[in-house]
């Protein structure tokens, strides 16, 4: 069926076409939008573009780092000075998926996808959203909290702060095709260290709970301490509490409940 | 509804059509250009037979709205020969019996292709992510892996 494809070449008028018209749908690098096109969707009508080059900025000089919503996979892994978010970006489908998908388009990803968005939650990303109200930043956990109804809001970039050293971010995907495939359990750990302790863990979770969540015991058992094996250990067995994963094709419930204790553990112990 | 005028460049020929609003550069170029080269396998982007260069870069062609590739360059397997010589990848996948019912070739090639271009002598390691898009579901994946390292002046089966 033929949809009603809307291009402009600014952010704030294709924001105002969305939150306008419910059956419009963004299209970012167009992966999982185009998907759905192929398949018949057809609760999609009007596919809404924008062309604004704001929105595929890259601004990687400073402390603070700001992605626009539509840069992709690929351009985040040519940038050297995004080194820290190299493995994410990596770990996304194969080189032209990466080539296409956005960053953007990875924070609205239904499980098992959504991997770069795990790596944002544990740097505490901020969101710039646009809607009819206007402009606002929302923490990238609200976000995710209520991904559901942002429907109709534009992402128009994401920020977050520099981790301090290359040691306190880390990441981890389980796949079971490789170098490519959907997440089994995918994790991001920020150990902020602060005179020898850890100040301000976040450990984020992916394909553990319906959105991406952050696992809050396992960040308390790590909060103030020194990454030691007692404390990585408490960590560990923290890893599953609050979550709330569910059987698919890669992995049933049980099995993640089972195993995010040991790749958190071997994630905070920096094993490969 | 209205059909949506479209240009661009197709192995390196302008070309011109309309399109429906929706419709994808795969259905664009097998169906309105008669580019049968690029395959339909999927529709949803986990095969990678339909892979084309798009300025160079290799994309799904099945996922990417037709109406977004104006004025761009678009490259698919039928532009890759060379008048009438087979281009050194399609000679190496002859060579080291890399296609065997055919159906990922066209992918296969648009993905080796887009990994030379960028790196004339890739890895064993940066071929098979170069192709880690790709499903092949007859040969393997060895062969392919050799004739791409091949090509490249690697060592085919070391
Ligand atoms: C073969 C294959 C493999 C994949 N592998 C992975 C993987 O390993 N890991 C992974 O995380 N994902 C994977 N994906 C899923 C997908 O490619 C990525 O999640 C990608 O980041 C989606 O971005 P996009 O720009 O293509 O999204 P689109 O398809 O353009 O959009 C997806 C959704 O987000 C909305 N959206 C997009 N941009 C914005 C914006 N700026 N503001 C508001 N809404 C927006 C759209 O309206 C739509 O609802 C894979 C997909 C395919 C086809
Ligand atoms: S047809 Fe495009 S990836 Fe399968
Ligand atoms: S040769 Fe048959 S799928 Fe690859």
């Amino acid at each position: 069926m033929a949809v009603t494809v809307k291009t402009f070449a600014n952010a704030s008028e294709a924001a105002g076409a969305l939150s306008a018209d419910r059956s419009a749908r963004y299209l970012g690098g167009g992966t999982l939008v185009m998907r759905a096109l192929n398949e018949g969707d057809v609760s999609i009508s009007t596919v809404v573009r924008a062309s604004d080059q704001a929105l595929t900025r890259i601004d990687a000089s400073g402390p603070r780092i700001m992605l626009g919503a539509g840069v992709t996979f690929a351009r985040i892994l040519a940038e050297r000075d995004l080194a820290f978010l190299h493995a994410p970006a990596r770990s996304i489908g194969g080189p032209a998926v990466r080539n296409m998908g956005t960053i953007g388009g990875n924070l609205f990803a239904p499980s098992p996808y959504g991997d770069f968005a795990v790596a944002l939650l544990a740097l505490d990303a901020t969101i710039a959203v646009q809607g009819g109200f206007g402009t606002r930043d929302v923490p990238i956990e609200e976000f995710l909290q209520a991904r559901d109804r942002q429907a109709g809001a534009l992402v128009l970039s994401v920020s977050c702060t520099r981790p301090a050293s290359t040691d306190a971010f880390r990441y981890r995907k389980i796949a079971r095709i490789k170098p490519k495939g959907g997440s089994v359990i995918t994790l991001a750990a920020h150990l902020p260290i602060s005179g020898g302790r850890i100040a301000g863990a976040r450990i984020a979770l992916g394909s553990m709970a319906p959105t991406q969540i952050r696992a809050r015991a396992a960040e308390r058992a790590l909060e103030g301490r020194s990454l030691d094996a007692a404390t990585i250990a408490a960590a560990a067995s923290a890893a599953g509490e609050g979550t709330s994963p569910s059987d698919n094709a890669l992995g049933s419930a049980w099995y993640r409940r089972e195993i995010v204790g040991v790749h958190l553990r071997r994630l905070l112990s920096g094993q490969e | 509804m209205s059909k949506i005028p479209l240009q661009f460049r197709h192995n390196g020929r302008d070309v011109a059509i309309f399109v429906d609003g929706g419709t994808n550069l795969l259905v664009a170029l097998r169906e309105l250009i008669g580019d049968m080269t690029p395959k339909f396998g999927c529709g949803q982007g986990g095969c990678g037979t339909c892979s084309v260069l798009i300025d160079g870069e290799l994309h799904l062609s099945c996922l990417t709205l037709a109406e977004t590739v104006a004025g761009r360059s678009i490259e698919t397997l039928d532009g890759m020969k060379q008048g009438p010589n087979l281009h050194p990848l399609q000679r190496a996948f002859a060579d080291n019996f890399a296609a065997q019912c055919g159906y990922c070739t066209p992918g296969m090639l648009m993905a080796a292709k887009a990994l030379l271009d960028r790196n004339p002598s890739p890895s064993r390691a940066d071929v098979i992510e170069a192709i880690s898009g790709n499903i092949c579901r007859c040969t393997g994946y060895e062969p392919i892996i050799n004739a791409i390292l091949a090509a490249a002046g690697g060592r085919a089966s070391a």
